[in-house]
């Protein structure tokens, strides 16, 4: 077991772990985070996506071991309190059907959202579509996805 | 109203999705949880000689291995196919047994043959692989044409040859004498190539036995929770009906893999009991990938045969269709009722017959995805249709037009009587969408820069709203297809609405709302749906084939026409007025033309306190409907798709997407737009992306999204959809379905665009880049020859 | 996943001991190939040795003409980095292109050239650009650093620190994703120095990565498009699976040698 301290959506979180325990089995399991999903084993899909120290990773592909001194924000802690607006977004513009990738599908928009305006560039309908490479949707088509990722980046 | 039918109402479940507080099954956890995990043949096809469950036994922390022998010896029923078809002789379909862990034989490579059931996910899995089984592994024979072959390997002694059954419809001598007439005659062989439904939450299921109570509780990952209750207790002898609580809270897709009631499912039920703890197993996507059920894979060659005038002459299909194993709970009714029926298209075809013959092979079992059947014969015929066109050298509108069916009600000869429909409109609408006119000079432009322009069409019709009882049960399928609903009304006037539906993504709790809303003229948040639970929903069929709308939103109409008369004859007793004069409007229920009026609470109120009913009344304000369509409903459309393919690669970008559908009544257009998103999403993941594609000796090659291509969002293009509705006469909304339509129609106009743009009409699904490559290749190579 | 023990050393000295340690440990880098397969049971180390820590394996830096990027880097770091992109901007291209972002910001430069995976793209730009892998050892050429499929000339207890890169005329990289994974069906990175051409592919060859000698010849004579897209690719010793068979593979190669061409900077 390895001890492990950090901080998950803004409060202080000490545990020991095995060190094959994944971040989404420590979210899920250890402190009932279930928001973050489990879509597939080969680290495609991104239902699981979270955010480690502001960046977007895939909490299944994370060893909890190893985030010791780490900032993690799931879904259940992006806003405090009310709703982020890429989370207002995904209601908006009706960017989720059956509700499971979308987590990780609001996740990886905030984190794209986040990096083009440091780096100054603009986030396109196609660059979008090519940020989302990571995240499966099955029921949307993405359409109203990518609807809402470019809405909610003029409000964020 | 903003918030009744035909509104965009946002969805009032999304704020728990958004905010990660869904709750589906993996979600659950009962206090003294284990967990369970299967051993999985490994083979295809084989003898299972024995079974050493000792050295996971001895693992710290497994609490028992359990076996097939266990399981029948307690009386657990095999699994069921429930639609009985009968082959064209008259002879019963062949079915061969399926028992949930295997005891004699494994038939496909993850067919289970035991459970281990251990104190966490992790030490299960593990001692899964410790238990060792022998084999002894016989010949395989995966593919569908091969095993009908003499001498191929026999998978169920119950069915020679393989053959499950060999069925037709329509009239082959007709249908041979409508092609002998024909001036020209399209032929072509098209495989519908074999799916995994992918919902991106795996199957999940929390088994709880109450040893006091003698009671079972299973939340699971379904979208028919009676209907597991119901095949469980009566067909599985798990438990009797009242003994058992099926909850399928959120579930995350289905499709139609979550139709059925699996191996696992029994498993972990039967497994509870066994050890008295609460069993949980959720698959992980490579589990998935072996245990829900497959789609499509059907072989047909087809031949259709026009006059001079282009008209279709007569129309001869032969089809096999590889439903795998074993028998799933549709299996059947999917390559015969769902797919047959449909050959017709949107065409006046006097002369049509079909064949169909099912086989047993040693893969997944095969049965209802999205479309189910439909999505087959659609791109049978579209592919046909626009084939033809080219052969004739008629414009593929032309062609299609001048076969439309025109008059309502129309009896196709494959049993089939369309209702309603203007496909004139939807062709012409689809047409205006997607600027059809302007496409010469966009292909002009295109091929400026290198690439390959084209253009496709599919015009579909399919039947959903599944379905009328006693019809469906003249032909053979084990329930009833109708569904069931109640209103109560609150002493405070708010309504609960208890529907046998279940949503899994389809919105249910934002549009049953609005229908309520607009009828009783109440605010939308004074009103919730209740949905996926057997100990609170009287009954319920649950929802596939597009079946929500036009037939669980019936039954709600239903039950409100009921609740309705009564609030008039309390409004008409308590206002002193007569029950026709009534009115409910401004949120009040009115004397016409009068100030006189009671507000909708007090109603509600009235009818809780009893105290001054009109005589012989009974107190409270909740009603019960079942409602049973009278026949499918029959959505329809055109689905045009324009493509650029990169000749160098053979990659094909969707430039343009437009659809026209005719759904009937809409109440909600947003999320019905959703719902055409999506279908059409999967329906371009079949025409370019997907395939489970298994080698001679029955391995899974795609068995994970490293080798299965599911779409993602630069697959996809913006979607052009748009509605020319016709009211659909059969129910009282006037709804059809539009859960599958995109599904259905997408594919052929994808298939029709690249063979458009590569001018080889020879390109089967998935129309990969190399596999489109080759095509143009071909194609270019006989160019070059002439 | 079965148990692991897992370590995070602060230096490079600790984590030669913490691998000596275990009976099968091996170096954690990253984790985003490595911790699938351990999930899938694929892989079953006794011990993840998590190098992500020592300073001495981050940073990049430019000395002369020779540009260090450090194995711990993550393939979003090389991608935004204003070094990189100046230096061989073909290389900041191929991080920016490799899985998705989240594996971006947890996939590490080191982690991906000692897994060496026949579809990944490190190896393409390493073997092209006649890189220099460093260890805590020795230095390798990459010429003598891969060695097959999965296979890397590394030792027991030897860990990459950096790579080494110098300064090309003219490099560049595109790459055909296979639909399913994203990973390379077939990737062609060339590099010019004066005369001297260099292409290697990755994605196709059934035994890895691999220099493409009729590329190669091709392009020394006429650095064009033309010449890559007419040069003799043979498909013998290329891979064929349902993705791709062998002479689909050969085409490709062609036409990716000659956009990687197009766009060579």
């Amino acid at each position: 077991m390895t001890k492990v301290s950090l901080t998950v959506n803004g409060k202080p979180v000490a545990r020991d772990v095995a060190g094959g325990t994944l971040l989404s089995e420590f979210l899920r399991e250890d402190l009932r985070l279930t928001g973050t999903h489990i879509g597939c084993d080969t680290s495609q899909c991104g239902a699981c996506v979270v955010h480690v120290n502001g960046k977007a990773v895939k909490a299944c592909t994370t060893l909890a071991a190893s985030l010791e001194g780490a900032d993690v924000t799931t879904i259940e802690g992006l806003a405090n309190g009310g709703l982020h607006p890429m989370q207002e977004a995904f209601k908006e513009h009706h960017g989720l059907q059956c509700g499971f990738c979308t987590p990780g599908m609001i996740m990886s928009g905030v984190d794209m959202v986040t990096r083009y305006k440091a780096e100054g560039r603009e986030l396109t309908q196609e660059a979008i579509r090519h940020e989302l490479e990571g995240n499966i949707c099955r029921c949307t088509g993405y359409h109203n996805i990518v609807k809402a990722v470019e809405d909610a980046a003029s409000k964020m | 109203m903003t918030t009744g039918i035909g509104a965009r109402v946002k969805r009032r479940e999304d704020k728990r999705f958004i905010t990660g507080k869904g709750k589906y099954t993996d979600d659950v956890r009962t206090e003294n949880q284990a967990y369970a995990a299967f051993v999985r043949s490994p083979v295809a096809h084989a003898n299972v000689k024995s079974i050493d469950k000792s050295a996971a036994l001895e693992m710290d922390g497994v609490i028992d291995v359990l076996d097939g022998h266990q399981l029948t010896g307690d009386g657990i029923g095999n699994i069921i196919c429930g639609w009985a078809v009968t082959s064209k002789d008259g002879s019963p379909m062949n079915m061969g047994a399926w028992s949930a862990l295997a005891t004699q034989k494994v038939r496909y490579v993850g067919d289970a043959v035991a459970v281990v059931i251990a104190e966490t996910q992790q030490l299960a899995r593990l001692a899964a692989e410790a238990v060792d089984v022998e084999y002894e592994e016989l010949p395989v024979v995966a593919f569908a044409d091969k095993a009908l072959k003499d001498g191929a390997p026999q998978i169920h002694e119950e069915a020679p040859g393989n053959l499950i059954y060999d069925w037709e419809i329509g009239d082959a001598a007709k249908a041979d004498a409508g092609l002998a007439e024909a001036v020209h005659v399209t032929e072509m062989e098209i495989t519908n190539n074999r799916l995994s439904p992918n919902p991106m939450e795996p199957r999940s299921a929390v088994a709880t036995y109450d040893e006091a109570e003698d009671h079972y509780t299973l939340y699971t990952t379904s979208q028919n929770p009676h209907v597991a209750r119901l095949v469980l207790s009566a067909f599985y002898n798990v438990a009797p009906e009242h003994k058992l609580r099926v909850i399928a809270p959120d579930v995350g897709g289905g499709f139609g893999a979550k139709i059925y009631i699996y191996p696992e499912e029994i498993t972990c039920l039967w497994a509870s009991m066994k050890t008295n703890r609460s069993v949980k197993w959720t698959a992980d996507r490579s589990e998935a990938f072996v245990t829900d059920a497959h789609g499509r894979d059907h072989i047909s060659t087809a031949k259709m045969g026009f006059d001079a005038d282009g008209r279709i002459t007569g129309f001869k299909v032969d089809t096999i269709a590889n439903l795998g194993a074993y028998m799933s709970l549709f299996s059947s009714s999917v390559p015969t009722y769902l797919y047959a029926t449909l050959l017709s298209g949107q065409y006046d075809i006097q002369n049509l017959h079909a064949n169909v013959r099912a086989v047993y092979t040693n893969t997944v079992p095969v049965d209802a995805y999205r479309g189910a059947g439909r999505p087959e014969a659609c791109y049978l015929v579209e592919r046909m249709m626009e084939t033809a066109a080219r052969e004739l050298g008629m414009k593929p509108a032309e062609l299609r037009a001048k076969n439309f069916i025109r008059e309502f009600p129309h009896e196709t000869p494959v049993i089939m009587t369309y209702d309603s429909g203007d496909f004139d409109a939807n062709l012409a609408q689809a047409e205006e969408a997607a600027d059809v006119n302007g496409f010469p000079a966009r292909r002009e432009e295109a091929a400026k820069r290198g690439k390959l322009r084209g253009l496709g069409y599919s015009c579909y019709i399919e039947a959903c709203g599944i379905a009328p009882s006693a019809a469906v049960g003249g032909l053979g399928a084990g329930v009833g297809l109708w569904e069931s609903a109640e209103v109560r009304v609150n002493p405070v006037g708010t309504i609960e609405i208890l529907t046998g539906s279940h949503s899994h993504g389809q919105g249910h709790e934002t549009t049953f709302a609005q229908i309520v809303a607009e009828r009783f003229d109440q605010p939308i948040e004074n009103i919730s749906i209740v949905h996926g639970d057997t100990d609170k929903v009287q009954f319920g069929m649950g929802t596939y084939g597009s079946r929500s709308g036009a037939v669980g939103m019936s039954a709600i109409v239903k039950a409100m026409d009921k609740v309705e008369a009564k609030v008039r004859k309390i409004a008409a007793h308590q206002l002193e007025a007569s029950e026709d004069d009534i009115v409910i409007e401004g949120g009040e229920v009115k004397v016409a033309g009068t100030d006189k009026a009671l507000g909708w609470h007090e109603i509600g109120l009235a009818a809780y306190t009893a105290h001054n009913l009109p005589p012989d009344m009974e107190p409270g304000l909740k009603e019960s409907a079942f409602y049973d369509p009278s026949n499918f409903t029959f959505p329809a459309g055109t689905y045009i798709c324009e493509v650029e393919v990169d000749p160098d690669t053979g990659t094909t970008e969707i430039v343009q997407f437009t659809a026209s559908d005719d759904f009937g009544t809409i109440i909600n257009p947003m999320i019905v737009e959703g719902q055409v998103h999506g279908g059409i999403a999967q329906g371009v993941g079949q025409a370019m992306l997907e395939q489970v594609i298994y080698d001679e000796d029955g391995q899974l090659i795609t068995g994970s999204y490293m080798d299965y291509t599911m779409p993602r969002a630069a697959d996809l293009p913006n979607f052009s959809v748009h509605h020319a509705s016709t009211v659909c006469p059969g129910n009282p909304l006037g709804m059809k379905g539009c859960g599958e339509a995109g599904a259905i129609g997408s594919p052929p106009a994808v298939i029709n665009a690249i063979t458009d743009a590569i001018g080889n009409n020879d390109l089967a699904m998935p129309a990969t880049p190399q596999n489109v490559w080759r095509a143009y290749q071909a194609a270019s190579a006989k160019q070059a020859a002439e | 996943m079965y148990p692991v023990s897992y370590h995070k050393p602060a230096s490079v000295d600790d984590a030669v001991k913490a691998l000596s340690s275990g009976e099968e440990a091996m170096v954690l880098a990253g984790g985003q190939t490595l911790i699938a397969t351990m999930k899938q049971h694929l892989a079953a180390p006794s011990d993840l040795v998590d190098i992500r820590g020592i300073a001495e394996l981050s940073g990049i830096k430019i000395s002369g003409d020779t540009l260090s990027i450090g194995a711990a880097m993550t393939h979003a770091e090389v991608a935004a980095s204003k070094d990189v992109q100046k230096h061989i901007p073909a290389l900041a291209c191929l991080a920016a292109g490799i899985g998705d972002p989240a594996v971006r910001h947890m996939g590490t430069l080191g982690g991906s050239v000692a897994n060496n995976d026949p579809a990944a793209d490190y190896p393409a730009a390493l073997l092209a650009l006649g890189a220099t892998v460093v260890t805590n050892k020795r230095e390798i050429a990459a010429d003598d650093f891969f060695t097959g499929l999965f296979s890397t000339d590394l030792e027991d207890g030897e860990i990459i620190t950096r790579v080494d890169f110098d300064k090309t005329e003219a490099a560049g990289y595109a790459k055909f994703a296979q639909p399913a994974s994203l990973y390379a069906l077939v990737g062609v990175f060339v590099a010019k120095r004066g005369g001297d051409v260099r292409v290697a592919i990755t994605g196709a060859g059934d035994d890895g990565v691999f220099r493409s000698e009729a590329l190669e010849a091709a392009l020394a004579k006429d650095f064009s498009e033309a010449a890559a897209k007419g040069a003799g690719v043979s498909a013998d010793n290329l891979m064929s699976d349902i993705h791709g068979d062998a002479d689909y593979r050969a085409h490709l190669i062609r036409v990716m040698a000659a956009r990687a061409v197009a766009g060579a900077a």
